[in-house]
């Protein structure tokens, strides 16, 4: 892949996640705010996402985006501030995504199979 | 000869960069007069203070854009810019454009701004010659109008001066070879739009910038440079989108 595709591809990528994350973002914090307001504890939020595909597939996409986003703003923050712009930067962003999704992944999996 | 000049009005602090990339303002008083361009102000030291003081200019009219140059921390070409729209009372502070190395007092090196107009593929490329010999290019197409808005440009350097990307990313073509590239790729004469998309989408492309604004803010032109690189973006992502990047 040339580098115009490459940039161009995650330029698209980090403003796609960004305008996908919006909607995301407000429905997790309303659902956090909700969740408060209403007492649960934290047994009783673990009952709710055990098992529960609809939520799972909600945060999975929302750590996917999530994970994407942020390394990619950060690739540019590392390129810009430290000067770091040799193809090691993409390597590092590639591993700060993989971390997060792998990492996140582990902590859904869990509220997915809370016991 | 009777002396065109108005009369005098007390007198113009004025300190100028001395010296190259090492160097320090000095110190001038200048008469002040009605009309007063920062670029007589200039003018005036180097004809009566201090011949050693090197500046560039050619029209002293807003044409060539050899005459930017920093007045009170703002990019702006002299020639056009009236004393008192910057320094009503105050003091006046001359310095050479950023981002482009200094050689002398108030002379950068232009070189590596026009170099980055070559690496956006800033030139015109022939392509095909239709069957009629010439090409029949309607004023009021989208694409002619899109010419329209960035074809002025002067090639003064404001915009790279005061451009913040230019300052992070020093490889950033900037806004006006972006520009540039931006009036070639709506102009349907041209052969090389795949090429020049290609040249201008880089990391040190279109995509670096973080639309701030700065270049619109500055361009004496009042162009949009800004526009043009939103231009450039867009028509990238739909190149890479089918393809064709």
């Amino acid at each position: 892949m040339n580098r115009a595709r490459l940039e161009t591809w995650l330029w698209l990528i980090n403003r796609g996640s960004a305008l996908l994350l919006v909607p995301l973002v407000a429905a997790h914090l309303a659902g956090m705010i909700l969740a408060v307001r209403g007492g649960l504890s934290a047994s009783e939020i673990l009952e709710r996402t055990r098992d529960n595909l609809l939520l799972a597939a909600f945060y999975g996409a929302f750590l996917l985006l999530a994970g994407l986003h942020g390394a990619l703003g950060l690739r540019g923050f590392l390129a810009e501030t430290l000067g770091w712009r040799s193809k090691s930067v993409d390597t590092a962003a590639a591993v700060l995504a993989s971390l997060l999704v792998i990492l996140g992944g582990r902590a859904l999996w869990a509220l997915y199979h809370a016991a | 000869m009777k002396s065109r000049e108005s009369k005098p009005n007390g007198f113009l602090e004025v300190s100028i960069w001395r010296g190259a990339e090492e160097g320090a303002f000095q110190h001038f008083q200048v008469p002040r007069r009605e009309s007063q361009t920062v670029l007589d102000v200039v003018t005036y030291i180097q004809r009566h203070l201090d011949p050693t003081l090197a500046y560039r200019f050619a029209c002293r009219v807003g044409v060539c854009g050899s005459c930017a140059m920093k007045v009170n921390g703002i990019a702006r070409w002299t020639c056009r810019t009236h004393v008192s729209a910057v320094a009503t009372t105050g003091p006046l502070e001359i310095a050479p454009l950023d981002h482009l190395p200094r050689l002398r007092d108030l002379v950068c090196d232009m070189g590596p701004f026009f170099e980055k107009w070559k690496q956006a593929r800033g030139a015109f490329v022939p392509g095909a010659v239709p069957e009629t010999g010439f090409a029949a290019i309607d004023p009021d197409s989208p694409a002619r109008r899109q010419v329209e808005a960035g074809i002025e440009c002067i090639g003064c350097g404001i915009c790279y001066s005061e451009c913040d990307t230019v300052a992070w990313r020093p490889e950033y073509l900037g806004p006006a070879a972006l520009n540039r590239a931006w009036t070639l790729q709506n102009d349907e004469r041209d052969g090389a739009h795949r090429k020049r998309l290609q040249a201008v989408a880089g990391d040190a492309g279109c995509h670096a910038c973080h639309n701030q604004l700065s270049c619109n803010e500055r361009c004496p032109k009042k162009l949009s440079p800004a526009a043009a690189i939103a231009g450039l973006k867009r028509a990238s992502a739909v190149a890479a989108l089918k393809g064709r990047l």
